[in-house]
Formats: structure tokens, sequence, C-alpha cells
């Protein structure tokens, strides 16, 4: 390859592999979404299945971590994660306060098994 | 029924979308995650003006993360474009079950242009919250002005996140990457006032390390369409019994 294709290789993967496959998606609700209303049944159907691969992803993050979230182990990133759920649950419905208390349960299990 | 919060303009409502952003619990989520990817970015060789532009025209996380990766391990281009766009398929029902929000009787296509490219989960959360609380007439542009808000943080901490990446220590950059999971789950059972929600959500927590651990391919997707589906039956078995 040379020098300017190198250089312009990362903004062609860009738009061909990070913005098409990603922007279709959204483009495809634009098209579709019309006429409908927000009590409607389809869009009902959506909105689970939206929660259904949102909830996805965040297992997938945890379980199944890249980088440096992958030096901590798995049970005390589970560990963290149930605490600052019970964190938000039990301090009235904080959700500041859940995401505090499931960071400092990470860094803390991830500084103790580390040592 | 509360009265609909009314602005007398639209650059009113902009700024009380704004507003609403720098309130909402996905502003400090914003920052740390995207203090992660910029650290990400950096550690894979790519350069910090790449990754504004990736933020401004991809403006999803996950696929980010993905695209940054492929790039930095030299993956290859299908495979790469099948992740993000598995990654993405939760933005069509996003877009769907926003865009009847911000529909009144004289809005033209092209005013939901920009906000179907700004739905993304934050985005998302907060305007379903806060959209019905809205007079019609200035739900764009009350979306429009906490989008642009939101974008404005995450390009601004990508930067900052890829000059900070030399110096951070692993348990800290670890604790950065954990700031999406944690805030995203939070920020979910926050928003399922439904019985159909709060299922989905713990169906969709269950079924995909079920669909890896059985090497079902596809998983993101069949997570959303049978976890979705299953939590949609339920609400609909509901209604028709009550």
């Amino acid at each position: 390859m040379n020098p300017a294709a190198a250089e312009l290789w990362p903004y062609l993967m860009l738009i061909i592999v990070g913005y098409l496959p990603n922007e279709v998606w959204r483009v495809l609700g634009l098209v579709l979404a019309r006429g409908l209303n927000e009590d409607s049944e389809i869009v009902m159907w959506s909105r689970a299945v939206a929660t259904a691969i949102l909830a996805g992803v965040i297992a997938k993050l945890i379980l199944f971590s890249s980088g440096a979230l992958d030096t901590i182990p798995i049970w005390v990133r589970v560990a963290a994660t149930v605490c600052g759920f019970l964190g938000f649950v039990l301090i009235k419905r904080s959700a500041l306060a859940g995401v505090l208390i499931g960071l400092t349960t990470l860094v803390v299990g991830g500084y103790l098994t580390a040592h | 029924m509360p009265v609909p919060a009314t602005y007398d303009s639209s650059s009113a409502a902009f700024l009380g979308g704004a507003r609403r952003a720098v309130s909402s619990v996905f502003f400090p989520v914003m920052m740390g995650t995207y203090i992660g990817i910029g650290a990400l970015a950096h550690d894979f060789g790519l350069a910090p003006w790449w990754l504004a532009l990736s933020t401004i025209v991809v403006w999803a996380a996950p696929a980010q993360v993905i695209l940054i990766t492929a790039i930095g391990l030299g993956s290859s281009m299908i495979e790469a474009a099948i992740a993000v766009s598995l990654s993405a398929i939760r933005l069509f029902p996003m877009v769907v079950s926003l865009l009847p929000l911000l529909r009144g009787p004289g809005t033209r296509v092209r005013h939901l242009l920009l906000p179907a490219h700004f739905t993304a989960v934050s985005m998302w959360m907060e305007s379903l919250r806060h959209l019905p609380g809205i007079a019609p007439e200035r739900r764009i542009a009350y979306c429009n002005g906490l989008s642009v808000t939101f974008m404005s943080t995450a390009v601004t901490f990508g930067f900052i996140g890829f000059y900070l990446a030399r110096g951070l220590p692993t348990v800290f950059a670890a604790a950065l990457l954990f700031l999406t999971p944690m805030s995203f789950l939070i920020s979910t059972a926050n928003n399922a006032r439904m019985l159909m929600d709060r299922l989905a959500l713990v169906l969709g927590l269950v079924l995909l390390p079920l669909l890896v651990y059985l090497e079902i391919g596809l998983d993101l997707m069949w997570t959303g369409i049978i976890g979705g589906t299953l939590a949609y039956a339920v609400h609909r078995l509901r209604a028709a019994a009550t």
C-alpha cells in the first residue's frame, strides 16, 4: 500500500465498515415508522426487542469482556454488577449511586485479586 | 396527567433539551465511555480526528469499539461490517418507537432525519422518558438539543481519553470500560416501568450467555427477537386477560 492509501484506509473503513452497516438500521426505522403511533402493537414489540438486545449487549460487555476489563476476574465483574444494581435499588433508585458503587466494587475487587 | 412543558420558541426547547442532557445520568457516563474509547483508539494507532469523525457519523459506542478493534487488529472488512451491523440492530426498534413521539401533524420526513441519525441508547432513554411531557410542536427541537449536547460531550471526551491513554493504570482503564454496561443496565431498569420492559431486560440478560454457550451464531439478534417477542407475548396475554 502506498503512503497516501495507508493514510486514507482508516477513513474508508470508517464509512464502509462503520457508518453504512450501522446507519442502515436507523434509515430502515425511519422508513418503516411512518404512520405508526406510539401505542401501536408493532411499536410495542419493537421496544421489547430493543430492550432485549440492549440487555444482550450489557451481558456481552460484562461476561465476554475485552481489553483492560478482561484482566479483572469474571466473578469480580459479576459481583460489581450485582452490587451496583442493589445500590441503585436500595439508595432511592439513584442511578448515579448505583453506577458509583458498581465501579468502586470493580476497582477494589480488581486491586485485591491482583495483589 | 401533568401539563406538558411549553417553550416560547424552538431555540428555547433546544436549550431545554441541552439542559436535560447535562443533568442526565448519561452525561457522566458519556464522558467515561468516550474516555475509554479514546484510550482504545490511541492503543490501536488511530488518529484523534478519526475518532471524532467516527463519533459523529457512527454515533454508537458498541459499533465504534468493534470498528476500532477491527482496524487495529487488521480483521477482515466483511467480518467487521457484519459485527457492526449486528450490534446496530437495536437502533431499528429504537427509531421505530421514538419517531411516533416526535411526529406532529405538520412534521416532514426531513425534520426527522437528524433525530433518526442521533438515535442512540442515551438519547432514546431520555427522549422516551421526557418527550411525553413536552408540547408536541417543540419535541424535535428539544430532542436535537439533547442529542447535540450528548454528541459534543462524546467528541470532547474522546480527545481527552486519547491523550490520557498513556498514563492510565490497568484497573482504572478497566473501570472505564465497565462504566458502559453498568450504566446501561441501571438506566434500562430505571426506564422499565411496564412489566414488558422488565421482562425483556431479564430475558436479554439470560438469553445472551445461553446462546453464546450453545454456540448459536448471531447471538445478539436472536437474543433480541426471542427475548423481545416473549416479553411482548406476556404483555399481550395479560392485556387480553383483563
